[in-house]
């Protein structure tokens, strides 16, 4: 406190001169304000804009800045990918696969279209269930869950391996390829698998005997057994009817004997179709246990 | 009178377009500080115009969007001195306060105190035309009043019909439609100095802004520090500021009397400088920190530091008791009181009812103050401070602030006045018209 200013208590004027007073007041003018702020920005844009979009050399100009940066970002080598890791499949599916989505590394990670790869995939039979992805180290991983194969379908241009949900799976030639599948038959039997599995399960006592299901006219099943047997099963409860026929035979080696088929269609009315000469046989043999034929 | 009525007229219908656009600048320019605050106008209500007993120039809710004050300069008494000056000092408040809003303003309302206010009250009488009272009866009574010889160079501020009589009954705020035979009204006029008017519009001007009206600070501080029972039942606003006194009387919500005394705030720090030898800044800040009016035995021992600034360590660095600044500031301050008095009682204050006095202005913030008022002015004496109004910033709140914030509420409520009647219709285009008529009448 030893000096005193002598502009202590003299302050400059803080008053505005008359010319920022009134660019001040011009700027709060609401209409030139939206000018000056929004007008006049939007103004300049659409103008480069059109002036680039006019000229055809300035287009072109820009398309091509346009296009190099996109493939300098694309090309990067954070962004390639070099090889395809295909997991879970057999190796015939993993050839088909190679065969359908068909890449050529090294490529860019924005020109996969992971999407539609999966769609294509995934319309291969023995595919059950497809997952693609861009590893990080730029590895395409594809995971692959095959269908199990449940079923030997046989129709009238070849046999169809199905599998458990009647899916068809792939197409084969001979029977033994896939001798331990149960084999099925007729028309629209892919629909109707649960229920030929069911009855399967219910046909093991006659597995050594057992040639395959026929299913008749898209609605009821048959049991084909070897020498020509068939057991005809109603639409309804096809499983009960195989049951009471096993027990029948288990009871009275029905099926040991010359019977050709046991036609259960009308449930409360089994009938028996005997073999040619049977009938006779059968006649005879009354005859002689009547003593009447010597 | 016409001339004037037109001006005033003129400056309505600026004001009531400002009301439209919804934003209106309040100008204070006192002797201290310029002052001035942005009101944003919300329910517009220019529609019960001229029906029932509500104001005829329309009012409506407001609040304050904008506020700034400034030093003023280049004003004394409440006067403009120093054109240049005081217009920098006015355009300095104005632009921060715009800024402050952020919107433009293109009126504005002022206030001043000075200008020599002299109140008359006029009074006219007429015959009712057609037994209920109608709108150009009212005119033909206010056209009737006598007006004095007020002087050249003066010019009207307020003229407030304040009574209307029909008959032998008055006190009638609102006569129309109502039967009569005769009737008689009461008018106050206050008149100013035109240059006072004339250098503060050109000023205003000088800001690119319009005038939409001017008030008398004193009736402003009144309106805003006066509670309505006080208004209604007569009371006093002694509005004590820098460079003059305003003194306005109110009665039955009217304005009756206005004056002002030439003296204020700044005198007392002048004597103060004189008194204590120091500047007039640091007579200023020590008048606030530690002035006072009543001297107790503890002032003599509080000593305060004085400072001045003439470079001689002996003579700035005195000590001085409170008691000498008392009394340096107690005789300005009864003398003020005194003239006041003395205005109040050529005025006939003590014929009211009620005599109550309220203090507001900057300087009634000096300690004692109102002790020493209630021993000059009477018993009935309270220290004033403004209304609230919405969204006032809380610097604006105290009594520093009573007239621009009055004058806030007289800019959403102008009491009517004269120019807000219609205007007698001159009798001669119809007259010459019924003559005519009869003419062709008793010719054909």
């Amino acid at each position: 406190m030893s000096q005193i200013n002598p502009d202590r208590y003299t302050r400059s004027d803080p008053a505005p001169s008359l010319w920022s007073y009134r660019l001040l007041r011009l700027m709060l003018s609401p209409y030139l304000r939206r000018m000056v702020f929004y007008g006049i920005p939007a103004l300049f844009l659409v103008g480069v804009g059109v002036i680039n979009i006019t000229n055809e050399q300035r287009r072109e100009q820009v398309l091509t800045t346009y296009s190099e940066m996109k493939t300098f970002v694309t090309e990067r080598p954070e962004f390639t990918v070099n090889l395809m890791s295909l997991k879970g499949a057999s190796d015939s599916v993993m050839q088909d696969i190679r065969e359908v989505v068909p890449i050529d590394f090294p490529i860019s990670k924005f020109d996969l279209d992971l999407d539609q790869m999966r769609q294509i995939i995934l319309g291969l039979g023995p595919v059950k269930d497809v997952d693609v992805r861009v590893r990080s180290s730029g590895v395409l991983q594809v995971d692959v869950v095959e269908r199990l194969p449940a079923f030997l379908w046989r129709r009238d241009d070849g046999l169809e391996v199905l599998d458990a949900t009647g899916i068809y799976v792939r197409t084969v030639t001979s029977r033994l390829q896939y001798s331990n599948l149960p084999l099925i038959a007729g028309e629209g039997a892919d629909t109707q698998v649960a229920q030929a599995k069911q009855i399967f399960v219910a046909a093991k006592p006659l597995k050594e005997r057992l040639r395959g299901l026929v299913f008749i006219g898209e609605r009821r099943w048959d049991v084909v057994l070897d020498k020509g047997q068939r057991l005809m099963l109603p639409e309804e409860d096809p499983v009960l009817a195989l049951e009471r026929v096993i027990a029948m035979d288990q009871a009275e080696d029905l099926l040991t004997r010359s019977v050709k088929a046991v036609d259960f269609r009308l449930q409360n009315r089994p009938t028996l179709q005997l073999r040619s000469g049977a009938m006779e046989a059968f006649r005879e043999i009354k005859l002689m246990q009547l003593g009447q034929i010597k | 009178m016409t001339e004037l009525y037109q001006k005033q007229r003129a400056m309505r219908a600026m004001r009531k377009a400002a009301m439209q656009r919804g934003v209106i600048a309040v100008l204070d320019v006192g002797t201290t500080k310029i002052s001035c605050l942005i009101l944003r106008f919300d329910g517009v209500n220019l529609n019960d115009e001229g029906e029932g007993v509500g104001s005829i120039s329309g009012h409506s809710g407001f609040s304050v969007i904008g506020s700034a004050t400034t030093a003023s300069r280049g004003v004394g008494f409440g006067e403009v001195l120093s054109m240049r000056e005081s217009e920098r000092a006015i355009r300095t408040a104005l632009q921060s306060a715009q800024k402050l809003a952020n919107i433009r303003v293109d009126h504005v309302i002022a206030c001043f105190s000075g200008g020599k206010p002299r109140s008359y009250g006029l009074a006219g009488e007429t015959t009712v035309q057609n037994q209920v009272v109608a709108e150009q009866d009212i005119a033909r009574v206010l056209s009737a009043c006598d007006v004095p010889d007020y002087g050249d160079g003066r010019e009207v501020l307020h003229a407030q019909p304040v009574n209307f009589a029909l008959d032998d009954r008055s006190g009638l705020a609102d006569p129309r439609g109502q039967l009569g035979e005769r009737i008689s009204t009461d008018v106050h006029m206050l008149t100013v100095d035109e240059k006072v008017i004339r250098d503060l519009a050109h000023c205003v001007k000088r800001c690119d802004l319009e005038l939409a009206g001017v008030a008398s600070s004193s009736y402003a501080s009144a309106v805003s520090s006066l509670v309505e029972d006080e208004q209604e039942l007569g009371a006093a606003c002694i509005d004590i500021g820098g460079g003059s006194t305003g003194v306005s009387v109110f009665l039955k919500k009217h304005m009756i009397y206005c004056d002002s005394v030439r003296l204020g705030g700044e005198h007392i720090t002048r004597d103060v400088s004189m008194g204590l030898q120091v500047p007039i800044a640091s007579a200023e800040r020590i008048k606030t920190i530690n002035g006072g009016l009543l001297a107790t035995g503890m002032d003599d021992r509080d000593m305060i530091e004085v400072l001045g600034e003439t470079g001689d360590w002996e003579h700035d660095r005195r000590l001085v008791s409170r008691t000498e600044l008392i009394g340096i500031m107690r005789p300005r301050v009864e003398e003020i009181l005194e003239e006041v008095r003395s205005h109040l009682d050529a005025a006939g204050f003590e014929h009211l009812p009620s005599q109550q006095i309220v203090l507001t202005g900057g300087s009634s913030l000096i300690p004692g103050l109102d002790g020493l008022a209630s021993r000059i002015l009477g018993q009935q004496v309270r220290l004033g401070r403004p209304l609230r109004i919405h969204r006032l910033p809380q610097a604006y709140s105290g009594p520093t602030c009573s007239s621009i914030v009055g004058l806030s509420l007289f800019a959403a409520h102008p009491q009517d006045e004269w120019w807000d009647f219609e205007m007698q219709s001159d009798g001669y285009p119809t007259r010459s018209l019924k003559r005519a008529v009869r003419w062709f009448k008793e010719n054909w």
